[in-house]
Protein backbone atom coordinates (compact mmCIF):
# COMPACT_ATOMS: atom_id res chain seq x y z
CA UNK A 1 0.00 0.00 0.00
CA UNK A 2 1.43 2.81 -0.88
CA UNK A 3 0.76 6.84 -0.94
CA UNK A 4 -2.71 6.55 0.96
CA UNK A 5 -3.11 9.92 2.73
CA UNK A 6 -0.08 11.63 1.67
CA UNK A 7 1.99 8.81 3.69
CA UNK A 8 4.34 6.90 2.58
CA UNK A 9 4.28 3.12 2.72
CA UNK A 10 6.64 2.37 5.88
CA UNK A 11 4.46 4.93 7.68
CA UNK A 12 1.42 3.19 6.52
CA UNK A 13 2.38 -0.17 7.49
CA UNK A 14 3.26 0.70 11.13
CA UNK A 15 0.01 2.43 11.61
CA UNK A 16 -1.61 -0.48 10.16
CA UNK A 17 0.28 -2.34 12.65
CA UNK A 18 -1.05 -0.41 15.30
CA UNK A 19 -4.88 -0.66 14.46
CA UNK A 20 -4.46 -4.47 14.10
CA UNK A 21 -2.64 -4.59 17.35
CA UNK A 22 -5.61 -2.53 19.41
CA UNK A 23 -7.72 -4.70 17.88
CA UNK A 24 -6.35 -7.97 18.66
CA UNK A 25 -5.59 -7.39 22.33
CA UNK A 26 -9.08 -5.54 22.70
CA UNK A 27 -10.64 -8.72 21.84
CA UNK A 28 -8.02 -10.77 23.78
CA UNK A 29 -9.13 -9.09 26.76
CA UNK A 30 -12.77 -9.16 26.68
CA UNK A 31 -12.51 -12.88 24.96
CA UNK A 32 -10.65 -13.89 28.62
CA UNK A 33 -12.93 -11.84 30.63
CA UNK A 34 -15.97 -13.60 28.74
CA UNK A 35 -13.99 -17.19 29.28
CA UNK A 36 -13.91 -15.88 33.02
CA UNK A 37 -17.67 -15.56 32.91
CA UNK A 38 -18.67 -18.66 31.58
CA UNK A 39 -15.79 -20.66 33.34
CA UNK A 40 -17.91 -19.42 36.68
CA UNK A 41 -20.86 -20.82 35.72
CA UNK A 42 -18.85 -24.40 34.37
CA UNK A 43 -17.49 -24.78 37.28
CA UNK A 44 -20.89 -24.12 39.65
CA UNK A 45 -22.10 -26.94 37.02
CA UNK A 46 -19.48 -29.20 36.94
CA UNK A 47 -18.82 -28.68 40.36
CA UNK A 48 -22.63 -29.64 40.95
CA UNK A 49 -22.97 -32.80 38.60
CA UNK A 50 -20.05 -33.94 40.67
CA UNK A 51 -21.84 -32.94 43.92
CA UNK A 52 -25.07 -34.88 42.49
CA UNK A 53 -26.89 -31.47 41.88
CA UNK A 54 -27.50 -29.48 39.23
CA UNK A 55 -26.22 -26.12 39.81
CA UNK A 56 -27.28 -23.11 38.71
CA UNK A 57 -30.44 -23.71 35.71
CA UNK A 58 -32.59 -20.70 36.68
CA UNK A 59 -31.31 -18.07 34.65
CA UNK A 60 -31.69 -18.76 31.08
CA UNK A 61 -31.64 -21.96 29.58
CA UNK A 62 -29.41 -24.44 31.42
CA UNK A 63 -28.32 -21.53 33.72
CA UNK A 64 -26.53 -19.56 30.66
CA UNK A 65 -28.14 -16.62 31.86
CA UNK A 66 -26.28 -16.67 35.63
CA UNK A 67 -23.19 -14.63 34.91
CA UNK A 68 -24.72 -11.92 33.55
CA UNK A 69 -26.72 -11.44 36.56
CA UNK A 70 -24.30 -12.54 38.65
CA UNK A 71 -22.41 -9.24 36.55
CA UNK A 72 -25.72 -6.75 37.20
CA UNK A 73 -25.51 -7.77 40.78
CA UNK A 74 -22.12 -7.44 41.69
CA UNK A 75 -22.37 -3.73 40.00
CA UNK A 76 -25.52 -2.38 42.00
CA UNK A 77 -23.20 -3.71 45.29
CA UNK A 78 -22.06 -1.31 47.75
CA UNK A 79 -18.22 -0.82 47.34
CA UNK A 80 -17.09 -0.55 51.19
CA UNK A 81 -13.88 0.56 51.76
CA UNK A 82 -13.40 -0.21 55.90
CA UNK A 83 -12.51 2.44 58.09
CA UNK A 84 -8.87 1.72 59.41
CA UNK A 85 -7.95 0.63 55.87
CA UNK A 86 -5.39 2.53 53.85
CA UNK A 87 -7.86 4.10 51.59
CA UNK A 88 -5.83 4.29 48.27
CA UNK A 89 -3.79 0.80 48.28
CA UNK A 90 -6.93 -0.66 49.23
CA UNK A 91 -8.14 0.64 45.75
CA UNK A 92 -4.84 -0.53 44.08
CA UNK A 93 -4.53 -3.84 44.77
CA UNK A 94 -7.28 -5.43 42.33
CA UNK A 95 -6.01 -3.31 39.21
CA UNK A 96 -2.55 -4.74 40.37
CA UNK A 97 -4.23 -7.98 40.62
CA UNK A 98 -6.81 -7.73 37.39
CA UNK A 99 -4.08 -6.02 34.86
CA UNK A 100 -0.81 -8.39 35.37
CA UNK A 101 -3.62 -11.26 34.24
CA UNK A 102 -4.95 -9.69 31.63
CA UNK A 103 -1.83 -8.71 29.34
CA UNK A 104 0.33 -12.28 30.17
CA UNK A 105 -1.92 -13.45 27.18
CA UNK A 106 -0.44 -10.96 25.06
CA UNK A 107 2.47 -13.21 23.97
CA UNK A 108 0.94 -16.40 24.15
CA UNK A 109 0.82 -18.04 20.13
CA UNK A 110 -2.80 -19.48 19.42
CA UNK A 111 -2.03 -20.82 16.17
CA UNK A 112 0.72 -21.06 13.50
CA UNK A 113 1.71 -17.69 11.68
CA UNK A 114 -0.26 -18.24 8.34
CA UNK A 115 -1.42 -16.05 5.53
CA UNK A 116 -5.08 -15.05 4.67
CA UNK A 117 -5.56 -14.52 0.85
CA UNK A 118 -1.91 -13.38 0.38
CA UNK A 119 -2.16 -11.27 3.64
CA UNK A 120 0.12 -12.08 6.57
CA UNK A 121 -1.67 -12.86 9.78
CA UNK A 122 -1.14 -14.16 13.21
CA UNK A 123 -2.60 -15.03 15.66
CA UNK A 124 -0.80 -13.70 18.76
CA UNK A 125 -0.78 -10.50 20.18
CA UNK A 126 2.67 -10.04 20.24
CA UNK A 127 5.85 -12.22 18.87
CA UNK A 128 8.43 -10.97 21.28
CA UNK A 129 11.95 -13.52 21.51
CA UNK A 130 11.49 -13.34 25.15
CA UNK A 131 8.47 -14.38 25.61
CA UNK A 132 8.36 -16.68 28.59
CA UNK A 133 10.60 -14.65 30.79
CA UNK A 134 8.13 -11.73 30.22
CA UNK A 135 4.87 -14.04 30.82
CA UNK A 136 6.86 -15.23 33.99
CA UNK A 137 7.90 -11.73 34.97
CA UNK A 138 4.16 -10.23 34.59
CA UNK A 139 2.97 -13.27 36.69
CA UNK A 140 4.79 -12.44 39.61
CA UNK A 141 3.58 -8.96 39.72
CA UNK A 142 0.23 -9.86 40.25
CA UNK A 143 1.24 -11.07 43.69
CA UNK A 144 1.85 -7.87 45.06
CA UNK A 145 -2.19 -7.48 44.40
CA UNK A 146 -2.70 -10.14 46.78
CA UNK A 147 0.06 -8.80 49.43
CA UNK A 148 -1.05 -5.37 49.32
CA UNK A 149 -5.50 -6.50 49.58
CA UNK A 150 -4.20 -8.28 52.78
CA UNK A 151 -1.67 -5.51 53.81
CA UNK A 152 -4.17 -2.45 53.34
CA UNK A 153 -7.66 -3.87 54.69
CA UNK A 154 -5.86 -3.71 58.07
CA UNK A 155 -7.91 -6.67 59.24
CA UNK A 156 -6.27 -9.73 61.00
CA UNK A 157 -7.77 -12.15 58.47
CA UNK A 158 -7.04 -10.25 55.51
CA UNK A 159 -3.23 -9.92 56.65
CA UNK A 160 -2.82 -13.60 57.54
CA UNK A 161 -4.51 -14.57 53.95
CA UNK A 162 -2.16 -12.19 52.42
CA UNK A 163 0.95 -13.59 54.24
CA UNK A 164 -0.12 -17.06 53.21
CA UNK A 165 -0.94 -16.29 49.74
CA UNK A 166 2.38 -13.80 49.21
CA UNK A 167 4.54 -17.36 51.16
CA UNK A 168 3.05 -20.12 49.20
CA UNK A 169 3.00 -17.84 45.50
CA UNK A 170 6.76 -17.05 45.87
CA UNK A 171 7.36 -20.65 46.57
CA UNK A 172 6.10 -22.18 44.34
CA UNK A 173 7.52 -19.93 41.78
CA UNK A 174 10.75 -21.50 42.24
CA UNK A 175 9.82 -24.88 41.07
CA UNK A 176 7.43 -23.49 38.28
CA UNK A 177 10.60 -21.37 37.15
CA UNK A 178 13.04 -24.59 37.23
CA UNK A 179 10.24 -27.09 35.40
CA UNK A 180 10.04 -23.85 32.67
CA UNK A 181 13.38 -24.15 32.44
CA UNK A 182 13.75 -27.68 31.09
CA UNK A 183 11.53 -26.73 28.22
CA UNK A 184 13.28 -24.19 27.31
CA UNK A 185 16.35 -25.94 27.26
CA UNK A 186 14.75 -28.47 24.99
CA UNK A 187 13.73 -26.03 22.26
CA UNK A 188 17.17 -23.70 23.03
CA UNK A 189 14.54 -20.74 22.95
CA UNK A 190 12.59 -18.13 24.80
CA UNK A 191 10.00 -17.24 22.46
CA UNK A 192 7.44 -19.15 22.97
CA UNK A 193 5.77 -18.99 19.42
CA UNK A 194 9.61 -21.15 18.24
CA UNK A 195 8.95 -23.40 21.31
CA UNK A 196 5.71 -24.94 19.91
CA UNK A 197 7.38 -25.10 16.74
CA UNK A 198 10.26 -26.95 17.80
CA UNK A 199 7.69 -29.86 19.19
CA UNK A 200 5.33 -29.59 15.97
CA UNK A 201 8.72 -30.23 14.10
CA UNK A 202 9.55 -33.05 16.34
CA UNK A 203 6.11 -34.95 16.29
CA UNK A 204 6.10 -34.97 20.11
CA UNK A 205 5.43 -32.53 22.69
CA UNK A 206 7.65 -31.87 25.61
CA UNK A 207 5.58 -34.05 27.97
CA UNK A 208 6.11 -37.03 26.34
CA UNK A 209 9.94 -37.00 26.28
CA UNK A 210 10.35 -39.16 28.52
CA UNK A 211 11.14 -39.29 31.57
CA UNK A 212 12.21 -35.59 31.67
CA UNK A 213 9.55 -34.12 30.00
CA UNK A 214 6.94 -35.70 31.68
CA UNK A 215 8.40 -34.95 35.14
CA UNK A 216 8.68 -31.05 34.16
CA UNK A 217 4.89 -31.32 33.17
CA UNK A 218 3.35 -32.72 36.41
CA UNK A 219 5.84 -30.14 38.31
CA UNK A 220 4.46 -27.38 36.22
CA UNK A 221 1.10 -28.23 37.00
CA UNK A 222 1.38 -29.08 40.55
CA UNK A 223 3.19 -25.45 41.29
CA UNK A 224 0.53 -23.66 38.09
CA UNK A 225 -2.57 -25.01 41.11
CA UNK A 226 -0.48 -23.71 43.81
CA UNK A 227 0.19 -20.23 41.93
CA UNK A 228 -3.28 -20.02 40.77
CA UNK A 229 -4.00 -20.36 44.55
CA UNK A 230 -6.89 -22.44 43.64
CA UNK A 231 -7.87 -25.92 45.70
CA UNK A 232 -6.25 -27.89 47.09
CA UNK A 233 -3.84 -25.24 47.44
CA UNK A 234 -6.41 -22.66 48.24
CA UNK A 235 -4.98 -21.55 51.75
CA UNK A 236 -5.53 -17.88 51.62
CA UNK A 237 -9.05 -18.27 51.15
CA UNK A 238 -9.65 -20.81 53.66
CA UNK A 239 -12.95 -20.27 54.71
CA UNK A 240 -13.05 -22.80 57.58
CA UNK A 241 -9.85 -20.32 59.42
CA UNK A 242 -9.78 -17.00 57.44
CA UNK A 243 -13.02 -15.59 56.88
CA UNK A 244 -11.88 -15.11 52.75
CA UNK A 245 -8.04 -14.81 53.44
CA UNK A 246 -6.96 -11.61 51.27
CA UNK A 247 -10.27 -10.07 49.90
CA UNK A 248 -12.08 -10.72 53.35
CA UNK A 249 -12.44 -6.50 53.32
CA UNK A 250 -13.68 -6.17 49.78
CA UNK A 251 -17.16 -5.65 48.39
CA UNK A 252 -18.67 -5.55 44.73
CA UNK A 253 -16.86 -5.05 41.94
CA UNK A 254 -13.12 -4.64 43.65
CA UNK A 255 -13.89 -7.92 44.94
CA UNK A 256 -15.02 -9.46 41.70
CA UNK A 257 -11.93 -8.13 40.20
CA UNK A 258 -10.03 -9.99 42.56
CA UNK A 259 -12.88 -13.59 41.13
CA UNK A 260 -11.59 -12.01 37.64
CA UNK A 261 -7.59 -11.81 38.19
CA UNK A 262 -8.07 -15.62 39.92
CA UNK A 263 -9.87 -17.46 36.96
CA UNK A 264 -7.96 -15.41 34.23
CA UNK A 265 -4.51 -16.60 35.92
CA UNK A 266 -5.75 -19.70 35.49
CA UNK A 267 -6.49 -19.49 31.96
CA UNK A 268 -2.53 -18.10 31.72
CA UNK A 269 -1.12 -21.09 33.68
CA UNK A 270 -3.22 -23.75 31.28
CA UNK A 271 -2.17 -21.56 28.12
CA UNK A 272 1.83 -21.30 29.06
CA UNK A 273 1.33 -25.17 30.77
CA UNK A 274 0.16 -26.51 26.95
CA UNK A 275 2.49 -24.10 25.08
CA UNK A 276 5.68 -25.07 26.75
CA UNK A 277 4.36 -29.01 27.36
CA UNK A 278 1.12 -30.12 25.32
CA UNK A 279 2.85 -28.30 22.09
CA UNK A 280 0.35 -25.49 21.19
CA UNK A 281 -0.93 -26.19 18.30
CA UNK A 282 0.23 -29.70 17.68
CA UNK A 283 -0.63 -32.44 16.07
CA UNK A 284 -1.40 -29.45 12.89
CA UNK A 285 1.68 -28.58 11.31
CA UNK A 286 2.83 -25.43 11.49
CA UNK A 287 3.63 -25.21 7.66
CA UNK A 288 0.03 -26.89 6.62
CA UNK A 289 -2.86 -25.65 3.93
CA UNK A 290 -4.61 -22.48 5.02
CA UNK A 291 -7.56 -24.31 6.36
CA UNK A 292 -5.51 -27.04 7.98
CA UNK A 293 -3.85 -23.94 9.97
CA UNK A 294 -6.97 -22.50 10.95
CA UNK A 295 -7.99 -25.47 13.13
CA UNK A 296 -4.56 -24.69 15.52
CA UNK A 297 -6.32 -22.06 17.50
CA UNK A 298 -8.82 -25.11 17.87
CA UNK A 299 -6.78 -27.30 19.11
CA UNK A 300 -5.12 -25.06 21.37
CA UNK A 301 -8.78 -24.05 23.38
CA UNK A 302 -9.20 -27.77 23.53
CA UNK A 303 -6.39 -27.63 25.44
CA UNK A 304 -6.74 -24.82 27.57
CA UNK A 305 -10.38 -25.68 28.41
CA UNK A 306 -8.56 -29.87 29.83
CA UNK A 307 -6.68 -27.83 31.62
CA UNK A 308 -9.62 -25.64 33.36
CA UNK A 309 -12.01 -28.67 33.43
CA UNK A 310 -8.75 -30.06 35.78
CA UNK A 311 -8.64 -27.77 37.78
CA UNK A 312 -12.62 -27.61 38.47
CA UNK A 313 -12.24 -31.67 39.11
CA UNK A 314 -8.90 -31.10 41.36
CA UNK A 315 -11.30 -28.44 43.74
CA UNK A 316 -13.99 -31.12 43.51
CA UNK A 317 -11.63 -33.93 44.60
CA UNK A 318 -9.00 -33.38 46.96
CA UNK A 319 -9.14 -32.32 50.20
CA UNK A 320 -7.37 -28.70 51.20
CA UNK A 321 -3.97 -29.19 52.44
CA UNK A 322 -2.25 -27.90 56.06
CA UNK A 323 0.00 -24.70 55.46
CA UNK A 324 3.20 -26.04 56.97
CA UNK A 325 3.05 -29.54 54.60
CA UNK A 326 2.15 -26.83 51.42
CA UNK A 327 5.35 -25.39 52.22
CA UNK A 328 7.25 -28.56 52.61
CA UNK A 329 5.94 -29.83 49.30
CA UNK A 330 7.14 -26.51 47.51
CA UNK A 331 10.60 -26.45 48.60
CA UNK A 332 11.54 -29.64 49.76
CA UNK A 333 10.18 -31.98 46.95
CA UNK A 334 9.00 -29.93 44.12
CA UNK A 335 12.06 -27.46 44.04
CA UNK A 336 15.13 -30.24 44.29
CA UNK A 337 12.82 -32.70 41.60
CA UNK A 338 12.71 -29.89 38.92
CA UNK A 339 16.35 -28.61 39.85
CA UNK A 340 17.60 -32.53 39.13
CA UNK A 341 15.02 -32.83 36.35
CA UNK A 342 16.90 -29.88 34.41
CA UNK A 343 20.18 -31.13 35.03
CA UNK A 344 19.01 -34.14 33.77
CA UNK A 345 17.52 -32.87 30.83
CA UNK A 346 20.68 -30.51 30.04
CA UNK A 347 22.84 -33.30 29.59
CA UNK A 348 20.79 -34.99 27.66
CA UNK A 349 20.14 -32.20 25.28
CA UNK A 350 24.33 -31.29 25.27
CA UNK A 351 25.29 -35.39 24.43
CA UNK A 352 22.59 -35.88 22.49
CA UNK A 353 24.07 -37.45 19.25
CA UNK A 354 23.76 -34.84 16.39
CA UNK A 355 21.53 -34.89 13.31
CA UNK A 356 19.27 -37.51 14.78
CA UNK A 357 15.85 -36.87 16.38
CA UNK A 358 14.77 -35.43 18.59
CA UNK A 359 17.42 -32.72 18.66
CA UNK A 360 18.00 -32.32 15.43
CA UNK A 361 19.68 -29.21 13.94
CA UNK B 1 13.19 -5.02 18.22
CA UNK B 2 11.58 -2.81 20.10
CA UNK B 3 8.83 -1.90 18.44
CA UNK B 4 7.99 -6.14 18.72
CA UNK B 5 6.45 -4.73 22.62
CA UNK B 6 4.52 -1.96 20.77
CA UNK B 7 1.31 -4.52 20.74
CA UNK B 8 2.26 -5.62 24.51
CA UNK B 9 1.77 -1.80 25.59
CA UNK B 10 -1.26 -1.24 23.40
CA UNK B 11 -2.61 -4.46 25.63
CA UNK B 12 -1.51 -3.27 28.73
CA UNK B 13 -3.21 0.16 27.84
CA UNK B 14 -6.70 -1.62 27.50
CA UNK B 15 -6.73 -3.58 30.43
CA UNK B 16 -5.72 -0.59 32.56
CA UNK B 17 -8.72 1.13 30.71
CA UNK B 18 -10.89 -2.19 31.62
CA UNK B 19 -9.71 -1.64 35.54
CA UNK B 20 -10.33 1.75 36.26
CA UNK B 21 -13.50 1.76 33.94
CA UNK B 22 -15.00 -0.85 35.94
CA UNK B 23 -14.29 0.48 39.11
CA UNK B 24 -15.30 3.81 38.43
CA UNK B 25 -18.76 1.91 36.79
CA UNK B 26 -19.47 0.14 39.92
CA UNK B 27 -18.54 3.89 42.24
CA UNK B 28 -21.35 5.50 40.01
CA UNK B 29 -24.03 2.80 40.15
CA UNK B 30 -23.49 1.25 43.21
CA UNK B 31 -25.23 2.06 46.18
CA UNK B 32 -23.83 4.01 49.37
CA UNK B 33 -24.88 3.90 52.85
CA UNK B 34 -22.30 3.43 55.10
CA UNK B 35 -22.55 2.30 58.65
CA UNK B 36 -19.95 2.64 61.47
CA UNK B 37 -20.37 -1.51 62.21
CA UNK B 38 -19.83 -1.87 58.39
CA UNK B 39 -17.42 0.17 58.22
CA UNK B 40 -15.91 -1.47 60.59
CA UNK B 41 -12.56 -4.79 59.83
CA UNK B 42 -14.86 -8.06 59.79
CA UNK B 43 -13.80 -9.98 63.27
CA UNK B 44 -16.79 -12.56 63.19
CA UNK B 45 -19.22 -10.05 64.44
CA UNK B 46 -16.79 -9.31 68.00
CA UNK B 47 -15.89 -5.38 68.18
CA UNK B 48 -12.97 -5.46 66.51
CA UNK B 49 -9.33 -5.10 68.94
CA UNK B 50 -6.62 -3.42 67.76
CA UNK B 51 -4.69 -2.62 64.59
CA UNK B 52 -3.92 -5.44 62.47
CA UNK B 53 -1.02 -3.78 61.34
CA UNK B 54 1.49 -5.39 63.76
CA UNK B 55 4.32 -7.95 64.91
CA UNK B 56 3.75 -11.62 62.52
CA UNK B 57 5.68 -14.83 62.51
CA UNK B 58 9.28 -14.54 61.27
CA UNK B 59 8.72 -17.49 59.28
CA UNK B 60 7.26 -15.42 56.46
CA UNK B 61 10.08 -13.22 56.20
CA UNK B 62 12.65 -15.70 56.25
CA UNK B 63 10.42 -17.43 53.57
CA UNK B 64 10.45 -14.06 51.18
CA UNK B 65 13.98 -14.03 51.91
CA UNK B 66 15.22 -16.88 50.94
CA UNK B 67 12.69 -16.15 47.60
CA UNK B 68 14.75 -13.74 46.83
CA UNK B 69 18.10 -15.53 46.67
CA UNK B 70 16.98 -18.75 44.88
CA UNK B 71 14.94 -16.53 42.84
CA UNK B 72 17.88 -15.00 41.48
CA UNK B 73 19.91 -18.38 40.96
CA UNK B 74 16.93 -19.33 38.35
CA UNK B 75 17.25 -16.33 36.71
CA UNK B 76 20.75 -17.21 36.22
CA UNK B 77 19.41 -20.45 34.61
CA UNK B 78 17.53 -18.58 31.73
CA UNK B 79 20.08 -16.87 29.67
CA UNK B 80 22.14 -20.77 29.70
CA UNK B 81 19.04 -22.71 29.21
CA UNK B 82 17.90 -20.54 25.90
CA UNK B 83 21.90 -20.76 24.15
CA UNK B 84 22.96 -23.79 25.34
CA UNK B 85 21.49 -26.52 22.29
CA UNK B 86 22.86 -23.61 20.02
CA UNK B 87 26.60 -24.00 21.51
CA UNK B 88 27.07 -27.18 19.96
CA UNK B 89 27.18 -25.44 16.45
CA UNK B 90 30.37 -24.83 18.07
CA UNK B 91 31.90 -28.14 18.71
CA UNK B 92 31.50 -30.30 21.55
CA UNK B 93 33.86 -28.57 23.68
CA UNK B 94 31.83 -25.90 24.10
CA UNK B 95 28.46 -27.31 25.22
CA UNK B 96 30.73 -29.17 27.72
CA UNK B 97 31.92 -26.16 28.93
CA UNK B 98 28.52 -24.81 28.99
CA UNK B 99 27.65 -27.84 30.80
CA UNK B 100 30.47 -27.93 33.36
CA UNK B 101 29.63 -24.27 34.26
CA UNK B 102 26.30 -25.02 35.06
CA UNK B 103 27.35 -27.86 37.52
CA UNK B 104 29.49 -25.93 39.11
CA UNK B 105 27.21 -23.07 39.65
CA UNK B 106 24.46 -25.96 40.98
CA UNK B 107 26.90 -27.01 43.22
CA UNK B 108 27.20 -23.68 45.07
CA UNK B 109 22.85 -23.72 44.54
CA UNK B 110 22.92 -27.35 46.43
CA UNK B 111 25.27 -26.66 49.24
CA UNK B 112 23.66 -23.66 50.01
CA UNK B 113 19.89 -25.71 49.77
CA UNK B 114 21.74 -27.99 52.32
CA UNK B 115 22.61 -25.13 54.29
CA UNK B 116 19.16 -23.82 55.11
CA UNK B 117 17.70 -27.76 55.21
CA UNK B 118 20.39 -28.62 57.96
CA UNK B 119 19.39 -24.66 59.92
CA UNK B 120 15.71 -25.62 59.44
CA UNK B 121 14.76 -22.84 57.41
CA UNK B 122 11.76 -24.75 56.18
CA UNK B 123 10.68 -26.25 59.06
CA UNK B 124 7.49 -24.50 59.94
CA UNK B 125 6.96 -25.66 62.95
CA UNK B 126 10.33 -24.78 64.48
Amino acid sequence: MNGIFGLDGRTWDIILAIITASIKAFVIVNGLLLAFAYMTLSERKVLGRMQARYGPNRAGPWGILQPIADGIKLAFKEDVTPRQANRWIHLLAPCLALVPALIIFAVIPLGPEMEVFGVPWTWHVARVNVAYLYAAAIASVGVYGIVLAGWASNSKYALLGGLRASAQVISYELAQGLAAMTAIVMAGSLDLYEIVNQQVASGLPYALYLPFGLVAFVVYVIAGVAEANRAPFDLAEAEGELGAGFHTEYSGFKWSMFFMAEYVNMINISALASVLFLGGWWPIPTDAPGVVQALGPVVFLVKIALFMFMFIWLRATLPRLRFDRLMSLGWKVLLPVALVNLIGTATVVALWPLGTWPFAN
Amino acid sequence: MAFDFVPILIQALVAIIIAVGVIVIAHLIGSRNPTPAKLAPYECGMSPVGQAWRRFPIKFFLTAMLFVLFDIEVIFFVPWAAVLRHLRAGGSEYVLFALGEMAVFVGFLALGYVYILKKRALEWEA
